[in-house]
């Protein structure tokens, strides 16, 4: 075997192994990446039920109800507009109302927001950059409030 | 007096560093030897002055100086000792002082050990360490000066972060910084070797115990973080692709790869520029991990601050590091001598392969850490890119790999003969699909992937000790002659074999945790849960109070088959300084698998409630990372590594002599 098809075989080689990548990661994008909503994102927009997505605001003060079997229902806020979130499950230790929370999970048909993952802050100064963005969207971001953290 | 006692110490270095940036070169330029040898020099001094400066921060947290912003922030009179301690790197700030004092040691190591490079590529390598040194000494000064002093000491500190009070913090940032920093040795002998125009087996052999050792040390710090992510965070996780977790992986990746093709160039004289690239590659990616986790960039538990000064700086650090790299090398790397050749199927391909897809999978992970931040960047749309997308991209990339894995060693050099190491891997084959046969019948068809997952594992651990076998020709000798080859094996080759067997300890244990339990449930005084082969009997609540701490922690006595066994004690500590609470989980180890439980909130029936998992085999994933950092400190024991080194004076001849007289 000359060098040159030598060369030709490490580069088709390293070409198809870049492919295969290529779609893996093209076609994972499409199947696995999660959007973030604010409340007023999916009030105005109506996602599809059953769509995974995550959403942010604010634990509406007053909405926070425990039921049986670690159930719990609460409104997630951004100023303008209100989700209703139920959850199943151990809440994260700084998930209070009136903090900034992330919930991941879906949309039902009735409109309330079933979550599957609840993150919320990692000590008193952070707050989810997401949850800052949509605030400072709805004008209820007041400057200097917080800083970031990463949730969980 | 102490705080300024350190900024002035880092001044010094910079100082130091600025001359060892310019003078070498120059002295290479004009072929000055004093001129080249004062690099030594100017690197020992300035890991004396970095670690006068570290000390003197030490000195700060130890004594609860709060008149210094820095400690004040992250510190607290009260807290225990050892935190004082680690809590020095606890910050940003902090956290960057380790990062230049590691780099300062990695060049004085040089200085020291490096009597057997040529004095030329001694002085380029320390020159290019410096400037690294220098831009983060700037870095540090500018932007992220721990030694500043408030107008008016406040009588207390507002504490650590009360999740970083840990051990497992303690042991993670500085294990990992020396993984991280210690690929800037494979960058700056990468440049040097641009620099210089030569590049040979020589200078694989020079850069691969460096590697090495970062790799080892990166190893064992990700696993560290990620055994303290899995009991301190309390959900039982221990990989969450998370942005912070990747930009650790990623320079491991590479790194890994580049241990690879470093062996192809030693031993075979091929695969030079290739091996250039990854050096740099790999160094590159350690500043991307920096510049993601310090600049605020990413939100984590690792981003302490939030400044857009320090984002644009490490930004800058990165463009002009990664960028010059780069640029030097598409200029300097086709004037490189061409290496050998090899057959596709043979030692250098297997090994080809590995790079290939080691870096393949790289790039997805990289792919997956930055997409959602160009999206965001380019058009305002948030996204989050989490566990799934890495399960389609990276794992089907990993697959591959670790198939070939036992194939590598037993390929002969230059033409390999794939058909009679398949034959000599007929073993392994058949115990794997043994292995899957029996995984599948006893843990049933629930999840059909695992048991392939098993059958792999135990196929690279199976072909690791054939592959020993043959070599010490086990089995066809008498025990003595066998004992004797091992004992002649070089120790690269047990280091490969223990550090492949690591590697497939890991992922039984990643693998068994498909079959891990859970149960989450609110539980009453007296109340009983049973998961697994355990019955958990709830004993009552019961309050501590630590240091500066205050603890509620729920006791339990933990039954197998009707015999007590032990107590488990979970707690939420709330530390009023931060008015946070942290979940500790509590840890119960059989064998090498673990019953978890964690606490959630108190009802107000009286009930609490609790996260139980059962997780089996769960410790082999750490075990593995321990096995192979094992295996890599073998390697590095090796004979070669360490040719070239002053032999000591030939005695015996002389003495023999003078007898023969």
């Amino acid at each position: 075997m000359t060098r040159k098809q030598r060369r030709l075989i490490l580069i088709g080689s390293s070409l198809g192994v870049l492919a295969i990548a290529a779609a893996l990661v093209l076609s994972a994008l499409r199947e696995s990446i999660v959007f973030f909503n604010s409340p007023t994102d999916i009030v105005e927009k109506k996602p599809s039920a059953g769509t995974r997505m995550r959403i942010g605001g604010l634990v509406k003060p007053g909405t926070l109800q425990r039921g049986d079997n670690l159930m719990i229902r609460f409104d997630v806020t951004d100023g303008n507009k209100d989700v209703p979130v139920r959850y199943q499950g151990i809440v994260p230790d700084l998930f209070r109302e009136g903090q900034g929370v992330v919930a991941e999970g879906k949309l039902d048909g009735g409109g309330i927001f079933v979550a599957d993952t609840v993150l919320a802050k990692h000590d008193e100064k952070y707050m989810p950059r997401e949850v800052v963005d949509a605030l400072k969207k709805t004008g209820h971001w007041q400057e200097g409030e917080t800083t970031m953290g990463k949730p969980k | 007096m102490i705080p300024e006692f350190g900024h002035y110490a880092l001044v010094l270095a910079l100082a130091l560093g600025l001359i060892q940036a310019v003078v070498p070169v120059v002295g290479v330029r004009l072929r000055d030897t004093a001129m080249m040898n004062l690099s030594s020099s100017t690197a020992m001094m300035q890991f004396v002055f970095v670690a006068a400066s570290f000390a003197a921060l030490t000195i700060c947290y130890v004594t609860s100086d709060f008149s210094v912003a820095n400690v004040y922030e992250n510190s607290h009179s009260l807290m225990p000792l050892v935190y004082k301690y680690t809590s020095v790197w606890g910050n940003h700030e902090g956290s960057m002082l380790l990062w230049v004092l590691i780099l300062a040691l990695f060049g004085a190591m040089v200085a020291l050990f490096g009597n057997n490079l040529p004095a030329s590529l001694k002085a380029l390598v320390l020159a290019v360490q410096s400037w690294i040194a220098c831009a983060f000494y700037l870095f540090i000064l500018l932007t992220s000066n721990p030694f500043l002093r408030l107008p008016q000491a406040p009588a207390e500190g507002r504490d650590l972060n009360p999740i970083l009070q840990d051990i497992g913090l303690a042991i993670h940032p500085p294990l990992l910084y020396l993984g991280y920093v210690g690929f800037s040795m494979a960058f700056s002998f990468a440049i040097a070797a641009l620099i210089e125009g030569r590049i040979d087996a020589a200078w694989a052999r020079w850069v691969r115990p460096w590697t090495l050792a970062a790799w080892m040390f990166l190893t064992v710090g990700i696993a560290m973080g990620s055994y303290w992510a899995y009991y301190e965070l309390g959900w039982g996780g221990f990989w969450f692709w998370d942005p912070v977790e990747n930009a650790s992986l990623m320079p491991w990746l590479a790194g890994t790869a580049l241990l690879h093709s470093a062996v192809v160039m030693e031993k075979r004289n091929a695969l030079k520029i290739w091996t250039l690239l990854l050096a740099i590659l790999a160094f590159s990616l350690s500043l991307v991990g920096t510049f993601l986790v310090r600049s605020g960039v990413l939100t984590s538990v690792h981003t302490f601050a939030e400044d857009p000064r320090r984002g644009a700086f490490i930004l800058a650090i990165l463009v002009l590091f990664v960028g010059g790299g780069l640029t030097l090398f598409a200029w300097r790397a086709p004037m490189l001598k061409q290496g050998g050749l090899f057959a596709p199927v043979s030692r250098e391909g297997a090994l080809v392969f590995n790079n290939l897809f080691l870096t393949t999978a790289c790039l997805t992970v990289f792919v997956g850490t930055l997409y959602p931040l160009a999206l965001e960047a380019v058009t305002g749309e948030k996204i989050s890119v989490g566990a799934p997308f890495f399960n389609l991209t990276f794992a089907p990339l990993f697959i591959p790999l670790l198939f070939a894995m036992p194939f590598g060693p037993m390929l002969a050099w230059k033409r390999g003969d794939v058909l009679g190491v398949s034959q000599r891997l007929m073993a392994a084959f058949g115990l794997a699909l043994v292995a899957i046969m029996v995984t599948f019948v006893v843990m049933g068809l629930s999840s059909p992937l695992a048991p392939f997952g098993i059958g792999l594992a135990l196929f690279v651990v199976v072909g690791v000790l054939v592959d020993l076998a043959e070599r010490t020709s086990l089995f066809r000798s008498p025990l003595a002659t066998v004992r004797m080859r091992a004992a002649g094996l070089p120790r690269s080759t047990w280091g490969t074999a223990v550090a492949h067997f690591g590697i497939a300890v890991t992922l039984l244990g990643i693998v068994c945790q498909t079959w891990a339990s859970e149960r989450i449930v609110a539980l009453k005084p007296t109340q009983v849960v049973s998961l697994a082969d355990y019955d958990l009997t709830f004993d009552g609540i019961v309050q501590h109070s630590g240091s500066n701490f205050r603890e509620l922690a729920a006791k339990f006595t933990v039954r197998s088959g009707g015999v007590s066994i032990g107590t488990m004690e979970p707690s939420k500590r709330s530390f009023a300084s931060r008015s946070m609470t942290t979940t500790e989980a509590a840890l119960m180890t059989r064998g090498v698998s673990q019953l978890y439980l964690s606490l959630g909130d108190t009802n107000d029936d009286g009930s609490i409630a609790i996260r139980l998992y059962y997780k089996p085999m769960v410790l082999l994933i750490w075990l593995g990372a321990l096995v192979m950092m094992f295996g890599g400190a073998l390697s590095l024991s090796d004979r070669r590594l360490r040719v070239g080194a002053p032999k000591p004076a030939p005695k015996v001849p002389a003495v023999a002599l003078e007898a023969a007289e």
